[in-house]
């Protein structure tokens, strides 16, 4: 039965750890322009990430702003019934419960794509896997022996970590995937409420908003900066003409 | 009394030589003609100065300098404050242009000999406006409170701990048994009063020191030995308006460069706001990799080509402080490299890339080929200094020409 | 080096344009700086409207709110009160409300109200800011032997009566301010926020 859902597990992109335990990350290509994709994500945090992660340097009036989301819906859905509009994204739960219930007290994750960066954090919330040995019964390949649990897990699946066929490549023949059997790798030993393909696009909304969280004035700061780089081009011409001018003097 | 005395200039004047400094170093301020892209970086080197005090003044308007609060309050800048995050980025983006010009600035006074006799002192200022600028951006760096400031700063104030009475010295400039908001309260003040007053006033002197004696050039003639029948030197253009309108182009293109590494790379990919810094400073748990930021690059190799630490501090310390001797290092009849010997043209050039490869290291880990290659490059480092009585004086010049070349 | 042939005119236009270009330039390098001083989103949020429950507020009685780190006054007034307005006219500087930008739109009446016995006012005299104390008893008072119940400032003696309005003979100028309302409910009311800028 374990080698049907290491078939199964064939289908996902496998994470293999190589030797140095240095870790091939997936790449997560970030686009701040796919608002629909931002205001998943910022569902997301608020159900799954925020009942003990705060972002606590941010504004809920400039989250709603930005995301293009409505007042009124960003406090029915989005917002702490405690909470004002315009209030830091803090949360209720004190440093001194959250270190005796997780060891070290989660993080504030307003930050953690600048820190952890886009990548890595792709990675990371998809690469949970069983370890009984750990006290929430999980490990990360990226991240070891993590004090957190795996909140998605039930969306997931459960992963883990061993030997499993996995896919290498596709005959290009045939068309059909090519598996080899592998060390060390994650597979899918459970199907969890969403398909694999589902997971990851909730992943990348996730990360998606956390970058934009990381640095809300991205987009707008790119923007300016085309238009101060068109008025620097305007102004080289006078300059530049000036400057010939007066050394037409010189010999 | 002046012959302008009913002009409002006039009567300023007879009271405050206004027109006469505006004319000494202005308007009939000679300099060479010749002046090639090298000479931007002394006015690229004010403007970033210039950028650096504006911002830091607004900054610390709602900057909060406590260990407690320092780090949410750039969070703040960046977030509530109505273009608090640009003016934070000129700042951080300041930093680096502000060394990338210092650096082409210096090392334009290597390639034209613009530090030999008579121009002595103009060196030695700079070079003390160089440690108070290393010392502004160490303690500015600290200010946001980040892992790397936290760090960072215990790194740095570990080296002081090789001097005699070592520990006391380390606990006295901390002001506490760690890094702490005491310390992070008196680098606040260093970095916003002390240092800036230090640094424009020696920028002052700079400057008056090189007024005093003319500028060289990029062929190292002195212009002032031919004159016209003025009095005025044959090779020379008054600073306004020739200077002033050259200036203006290198100002628009290096402002453009600036912009855009401002604009879309603002954190410089992790080598001008490191990655680290944006994790609040915890004082348990060290990062992975603590690398300073590019600018100190090249002495933090050296500090760690020598697996000994008080060697390591000894040549760091030894490497800035060979700067200050330059002048007197350098034995060569010309002063521009354009007439110098074949060795000291190598050894320029090579100098050039050691230092960049140096910089480079510095912000890697040093193991393994990185650990040989910073001690190969601490050894050329040196070799350039300390072999120049040598080759500088013996090997064969190029005759220096009457008058300048080139130009426009 | 020779000034010989040189078009002065130019010369002249491309110094003119350089330095127009650059003033323009220089304009907008200022905005960051000057627009930076305007409130903060924290001081936004700390001055976002206050919700103030009028449930408690007996007739006759008042209660200080707060809004953008101001006092606000909010008093419910008794029809004895509101009786004695009108006859106040000849003794204030501005009875009928001519200086418009002392209150909202749905204020400008002889109550200063929405409502007739809901009064909302800002607590800082319209002379230096102090904030008037209310005096809702009609008695003789040392400041005024006539006083027929308001607010009087005791910094330097300026008078109001219930609907905020200034008495003659007082150094502040103008009315008290009626700030920006709305009722979210019978017992509730947002200052700082009405049907205009919500």
């Amino acid at each position: 039965m374990k080698k049907v859902f290491a078939l199964i597990a064939a289908f996902i992109p496998a994470i293999a750890m190589a030797a140095g335990g240095h870790v091939h990350l997936d790449e997560h290509r970030t686009d701040l322009h796919d608002t629909a994709s931002l205001q998943r994500g910022a569902k997301i945090f608020a159900n799954y990430c925020m009942g003990c992660h705060s972002m606590e340097h941010a504004r809920y009036n400039r989250v709603a702003k930005d995301l293009g989301i409505p007042q009124e819906m960003m406090m029915d859905n989005l917002v702490f019934a405690d909470k004002k509009f315009g209030d830091l994204m803090t949360i209720a739960m004190e440093k001194e419960d959250a270190k005796r219930w997780f060891g070290n007290p989660p993080p504030d994750l307003t930050l953690v794509a600048r820190v952890r960066r886009p990548d890595w954090l792709y990675t990371y919330l998809r690469s949970f896997y069983e370890d009984p040995m750990r006290p929430w019964g999980v490990n990360n390949v990226v991240f070891k022996d993590v004090g957190m649990p795996n909140v998605l897990g039930h969306l997931q699946g459960t992963q883990k970590m061993g030997t499993a066929e996995v896919k290498v490549g596709i005959d290009p023949l045939t068309g059909q995937d090519i598996t080899e059997v592998e060390d060390n790798v994650l597979y899918l030993a459970e199907e969890g409420e969403l398909s694999a393909e589902e997971f990851d696009k909730l992943v990348y909304d996730l990360v998606n908003y956390m970058v934009y969280m990381a640095e809300p004035i991205a987009l707008e700061r790119q923007t300016l900066g085309w238009w101060v780089l068109l008025f620097l081009a305007i102004f080289f011409v006078p300059v530049y003409m000036l400057n010939k001018e007066y050394w037409k003097d010189v010999k | 009394m002046s012959k302008n005395q009913n002009t409002l200039m006039g009567w300023i004047d007879d009271r405050l030589p206004v027109t006469q400094t505006y004319e000494k170093h202005m308007s009939k301020y000679y300099a060479p003609k010749n002046f090639n892209f090298w000479y931007f970086f002394g006015v690229l080197s004010m403007l970033m100065l210039a950028n650096q005090i504006l911002t830091g003044i607004w900054l610390t308007m709602n900057y909060v300098p406590s260990a407690e609060g320092a780090f949410a309050s750039v969070e703040y800048i960046m977030r509530d404050v109505e273009w608090g995050w640009l003016l934070r980025y000129m700042h951080s983006t300041g930093a680096t242009f502000f060394f990338i010009a210092v650096y082409l600035h210096m090392m334009r006074a290597v390639l034209y000999g613009s530090y030999q006799k008579p121009r002595e002192l103009i060196w030695i200022f700079g070079m003390l406006i160089y440690l108070a600028l290393m010392a502004e951006a160490f303690m500015g760096y600290v200010l946001p409170w980040g892992q790397m400031s936290y760090w960072g700063a215990q790194v740095i104030i570990s080296l002081f701990s090789v001097l005699p009475y070592g520990d006391a010295l380390t606990e006295w400039i901390r002001g506490d048994f760690l890094i702490s908001g005491a310390t992070l309260n008196r680098f606040f003040a260093l970095h916003v009063i002390a240092v800036p007053l230090v640094l424009v006033m020696l920028v002052v002197l700079h400057l008056l020191a090189l007024h005093e004696v003319g500028s060289n050039n990029p062929d190292g003639v002195d212009i002032k030995k031919l004159k016209d029948e003025n009095g005025k030197p044959l090779d020379g253009v008054p600073f306004h308006p020739y200077y002033t309108v050259h200036d203006m182009v290198g100002i628009v293109v290096f402002l453009m460069i600036f912009c855009t590494v401002m604009f879309f790379f603002p954190e410089g990919n992790g080598f001008m706001l490191e990655y680290a810094n944006f994790e609040p400073a915890n004082g348990l748990k060290t990062p992975e990799h603590i690398a300073p930021v590019w600018y100190f690059g090249s002495f933090y190799s050296i500090l760690r080509a020598f697996p000994d630490k008080v060697l390591g501090v000894i040549a760091m310390a030894a490497a800035i402080a060979i700067l200050f001797v330059l002048p007197w290092l350098d034995r060569s009849p010309v002063k521009s490299w354009r007439y110098k010997g074949w060795i000291s043209k190598i050894f320029i050039l090579v100098f050039a890339v050691t230092f960049v490869l140096l910089t480079w290291l510095g912000t890697q880990p040093a193991t393994g080929v990185n650990l040989i290659l910073a001690r190969v490059g601490t050894a050329i480092y040196f070799a350039f200094f300390v072999l120049m009585p040598f080759y500088s004086s013996m090997e064969k010049t190029k005759p220096v020409p009457e008058r300048v070349t080139g130009g426009h | 080096m020779s000034q010989d042939g040189v078009n002065k005119g130019r010369r002249t236009l491309l110094l003119g344009a350089t330095t127009a270009v650059g003033a323009v330039g220089a304009g907008f390098v200022a905005v960051p700086f000057v627009k930076s001083w305007v409130p903060s989103e924290r001081a936004k949020a700390a001055g976002a409207p206050a919700k103030v429950d009028i449930s408690k507020i007996e007739p006759g009685a008042m209660l200080t709110a707060e809004w953008r780190g101001k006092p606000v006054y909010v008093a419910r007034r008794t029809q004895e009160m509101l009786d004695v307005l009108p006859e106040l006219s000849d003794r204030l500087k501005d009875p009928d409300n001519s200086v418009k930008t002392q209150q909202p739109a749905y204020a400008d009446n002889i109550n200063r109200s929405r409502e007739p016995e809901l009064i909302v006012l800002l607590g800082v005299c319209t002379h230096l800011g102090c904030a008037p104390k209310y005096h809702a008893e009609v008695k003789p008072e040392p400041f005024d032997e006539n006083w027929k119940g308001g607010w009087f400032c005791p910094c330097h003696g300026s008078r109001f009566d219930l609907s905020g309005r200034v008495f003659k003979g007082s150094p502040a100028a103008t009315n008290l301010v009626v700030p920006p309302y709305m009722y979210e409910s019978d017992n509730v009311i947002v200052v700082g926020e009405d049907e205009e800028n919500a």
